[in-house]
């Protein structure tokens, strides 16, 4: 095995991203109260897509990976902008941001 | 093993740890600076991979201005921790069990010993460089999408601030129509006001009539 890994490949990076997609997975499961916890989760979610595409996209020598991986990044940070916003005005109406708080759609 | 291969262990062990820290951590932000931390080191590795655009993009965007947006949010608001870190015991046998179960499925599934034995071919954007080899499909084949991403951006932008402005009872604003449309005579008042001899003061008029 160790002869075998010399090299940086493919397998080290899938290995990383499910690593860090589990991790966060996680950390929606744990913080489950906290919305800010839950978009950073949300954040390392999408991070951990992107290194399977950047990984790939090295592996198969295929521009259209990478470019995807510019698209995330861009509705990411266009959802962080969006999900943020709509956390100041929770926060501005209820004085608070625990997701069991927020059941008006209840019935 | 190359150096590559160590860097890249080195920083995917910073990466995987900052983020346990993440979901770990009592302070938010400390939590934000370890997400920080988590995305630097991860750009790391991809600029390892050959994908330095990528790698400085997500710099760029992420660690200077998402982050800094997530700081700015929790520190503007006040928010009782105590309370939000109820059930986090609770859910943390079920939580760590579902994340081990999902790491072991994928590991076995995408068979990292199998991959792992083959390294990565010579990097196809070797050419001139990885920038160009990427804006080169970006400007040609993704034109539209790209075009349809600063749209994207363009309505997040105004959905944002349209979801955080608010008016202020009391505030004073002012009324850009009215003060384009402003003349002089809304400023300025002629007030007829005939020539008058000056009147001589009393005191130093008596003494002259007494002789």
């Amino acid at each position: 095995m160790t002869e075998l890994t010399t090299a940086l490949s493919l397998g080290h990076y899938l290995a990383l991203g499910a690593a860090l997609f589990c991790i966060s997975l996680a950390g929606i499961f744990l913080n489950r109260k906290n919305v800010i916890v839950l978009l950073m989760s949300i954040e390392l979610l999408l991070l951990a897509v992107n290194i399977n595409f950047v990984a790939f996209s090295r592996e198969l020598g295929d521009a259209a990976g990478q470019v995807f991986v510019f698209f995330i990044l861009t509705v990411a940070a266009a959802e962080a902008a969006i999900g943020l916003a709509i956390l100041v005005t929770l926060f501005r109406n209820r004085r608070t941001i625990d997701v069991a708080d927020i059941d008006t759609l209840k019935g | 093993m190359d150096f590559p291969l160590l860097a890249f262990y080195a920083f995917a062990a910073l990466a995987v740890m900052s983020a346990v820290a993440v979901i770990s951590v009592r302070n938010m932000v400390q939590a934000a600076l370890f997400l920080v931390l988590t995305f630097f080191t991860v750009a790391c590795t991809w600029i390892l991979a050959g994908a330095e655009f990528l790698g400085i993009a997500l710099v760029l965007v992420y660690v200077g201005a998402v982050m800094v947006l997530f700081l700015f949010v929790v520190m503007m608001l006040d928010i009782d921790l105590a309370r939000l870190r109820e059930g986090y015991v609770r859910y943390l046998p079920v939580g760590l069990l579902v994340a081990v179960a999902m790491l072991v499925e994928i590991v076995a599934l995408i068979g990292v010993k199998a991959s792992v034995a083959t390294p990565f071919a010579d990097n196809a954007a070797m050419g001139p460089s990885n920038t160009t080899w990427l804006a080169r499909a970006l400007f040609t084949d993704f034109l539209l999408p790209f075009e349809v991403a600063a749209v994207i951006l363009t309505v997040a932008v105004v959905a944002a601030v349209m979801l955080t402005l608010r008016r202020r009872v009391g505030a004073k604003h002012q009324n850009p129509l009215e003060q384009g449309r402003v003349r002089a005579s809304d400023r300025f008042r002629m007030v007829s006001m005939p020539a008058v001899k000056p009147v001589e003061p009393a005191a130093s008029s008596e003494p002259e009539q007494q002789p």
